[in-house]
């Protein structure tokens, strides 16, 4: 693993950057309806079909994917604990359960009222995580993932009770599982949001970094620890929140994305936070473009094959921690 | 100046500090020395305010410490605290680097560069700058914190156990630094010591509490004998007095 250490910053980013440019001209060239990179570049395809459907689809992705990667970088940071991330430790099921409410409540709201109630019962499910993540022994580090686990399968389980009574259960699995083959032109660009607070997130990496070393170094650093907290919340609450609105949940991401990138480059964010983005964008386009050719020209959602891609670099950092200098 | 007027301390129906006053002038070495749980650490941790005062005021250089705005405390005061686990994967220098982030805000210039260089050599951690702290010992990692500290170039300097996983040499060594950086540097230091016969060796002062309160004060000389030892510690201590030193023994059966 030594070897494979990218010591100097520029590295990775770079990498990732030129496998990004390609899969993004992949992704522009791959779908349905059988228009080709080559026929895009004659002017002789549907151009129609590049604007409005393929272009979104791929920054969607790419947005979906650096926003959640972040978000997880950020929630590690602040629960101290490498294995949480949103997806799982209840801030997408809290955003999941207020599109239901507010769906039920009030079903004509706008796409952006939904992902404000999404975003506002994320926010809330976040912090009682961490909020109780803090009180939990600092001695037994696998108890806050697995108490995240246990609080967002509760929260889930809520929300599927509550669609059941109300018959909205096909809704709810849009949600639960996340899906870019309905991304549209004027459907994604709520995502950009997500954006907008990847670049807040950089703005501040160092204090984020500062933070994942506790309350009383970041005080005695004199940073605002209190109000540090609640901006890392909302960042990572609205990223996940938006997310599920635009696209539904993608697991994994915001797991194993921060953990591959502290493995190469270490801690430090202002150094890894460029990296991450990219990394947990290549991750979900990747496996979006996958999602597409498997089963062409039937798709396969982004969700599913997360899963499983997910779950296999999740099983490779687990096999790999102790080999790790 | 830290001047400590009337602080006490309670958990529930626990007192851990009983209507405590002292004051530390500026410079020197002050140890503070006591049993387990006599407060030492809840002092400390008031001082520098990661704990807010209950009763009582505390004032550093006329600052007080619970209204003054945290990022100008950072540059007046820094403090190490008694655990150190940090399983981070931060290198040593970018963890002593971050020693300046009160003045520097996140910018680094050349002088902070030097600032960290001169730490690295001084705490004889430049083989180790480019390793990840969660790869480090206990003693070195605790090395890496104290150089953090000293990188914030405060006029007052708090410790909490130093010498914690320090062998024979390093627990020298680093008191070495702390005697240098108060006499040669003029910072104020403050540590927490369980080895008096450091306190006694390298301190100008020490402070020794029980119980929530401060039962002896004075400069070694005066404050390491077989009766004040008694009174702290509950039990018999030799003191015998080794080229004008007093040196505890607590090694009999």
């Amino acid at each position: 693993m030594i070897a494979l250490t990218f010591r100097n910053p520029a590295t990775l980013p770079i990498l990732a950057s030129i496998m990004l440019t390609l899969l993004c001209l992949i992704s522009l060239g791959v779908g349905a309806g059988g228009t080709s990179l080559a026929d895009l570049w004659h002017a002789s395809g549907d151009t129609e079909i590049l604007a409005i459907s393929r272009l979104p689809r791929t920054l969607a992705a790419v947005l979906a994917g650096a926003g959640l990667a972040i978000a997880g970088l950020i929630m590690q940071a602040i629960a101290r604990n490498r294995f949480v991330e949103p997806a799982t430790a209840g801030t997408a099921q809290s955003a999941e359960l207020g599109i239901l409410l507010v769906t039920i409540l009030w079903p004509a709201a706008a796409l952006g009222w939904k992902a404000l109630a999404a975003s506002l019962a994320a926010v809330t499910g976040t912090a009682l995580f961490l909020m109780t993540a803090h009180r939990l022994p600092a001695t037994q580090p696998y108890l806050v993932p697995l108490f995240g686990l246990v609080y967002g399968g509760v929260i889930g389980a809520a929300a599927t009770f509550i669609a059941w009574q109300t018959d909205l259960l096909q809704y709810l699995s849009v949600w639960s599982n996340g899906d870019f083959s309905g991304v549209l032109r004027g459907r994604y660009e709520l995502l950009w949001l997500g954006a907008i607070l990847v670049a807040v997130a950089w703005l501040i990496a160092d204090r984020l970094t500062i933070m994942a070393l506790g309350r009383e170094t970041s005080i005695g650093l004199g940073i605002d620890y209190a109000r540090m907290l609640q901006i890392g919340l909302v960042i990572i609450a609205v990223i996940s929140a938006v997310t599920v609105v635009v696209i539904g949940i993608i697991p994994f991401v915001g797991l194993v994305v921060p953990n591959l990138v502290s493995r190469l480059m270490g801690d430090n964010m202002r150094a890894t936070l460029p990296a991450t983005a990219l990394s947990g964008a290549i991750l979900v386009l990747g496996c979006d473009i996958l999602g597409r050719l498997i089963r062409f020209p039937y798709e396969i959602p982004v969700g599913t094959v997360m899963g499983v891609v997910g779950a296999i670099l999740f099983l490779f950092l687990l096999f790999r921690r102790h080999t790790d200098a | 100046m830290i001047r400590i007027e009337q602080v006490s301390l309670q958990y529930g129906a626990a007192e851990i500090l009983k209507n405590v006053s002292l004051t530390i002038p500026k410079g020197g070495v002050t140890a503070l020395i006591g049993p387990n749980g006599a407060g030492k650490s809840s002092l400390l941790s008031l001082i520098s305010r990661l704990q807010s005062l209950q009763a009582g005021s505390i004032t550093i250089d006329d600052l007080p410490v619970d209204t003054t705005p945290s990022r100008e405390m950072a540059k007046k005061i820094a403090i190490l605290r008694q655990d150190n686990q940090v399983g981070s994967r931060l290198t040593v220098k970018e963890l002593v680097g971050f020693g300046r982030f009160p003045h520097n805000r996140g910018h680094v210039t050349q002088a902070d560069a030097d600032m960290v260089g001169e730490a690295l050599k001084l705490f004889d951690l430049t083989d180790l700058a480019g390793r990840f702290l969660e790869t480090l010992s206990g003693g070195q990692r605790q090395r890496a914190l104290v150089a953090m500290a000293f990188c914030q170039d405060t006029d007052y300097l708090l410790l909490d156990e130093p010498l914690n996983n320090l062998d024979m040499y390093f627990s020298r060594e680093l008191m070495r630094l702390l005697r240098w950086i108060a006499d040669e540097r003029g910072k104020t230091i403050v540590t927490v010591l369980h080895d008096i016969n450091y306190g006694g060796g390298f301190s100008d002062r020490i402070i020794a509490m029980k119980h929530g309160q401060v039962v002896a004060d004075g400069p070694p000389r005066e404050l390491v004998t077989t009766e004040t030892l008694r009174l702290i510690y509950g039990f018999d201590i030799p003191v015998t007095l080794i080229d004008g030193q007093p040196v505890a023994l607590p090694f009999t059966k």
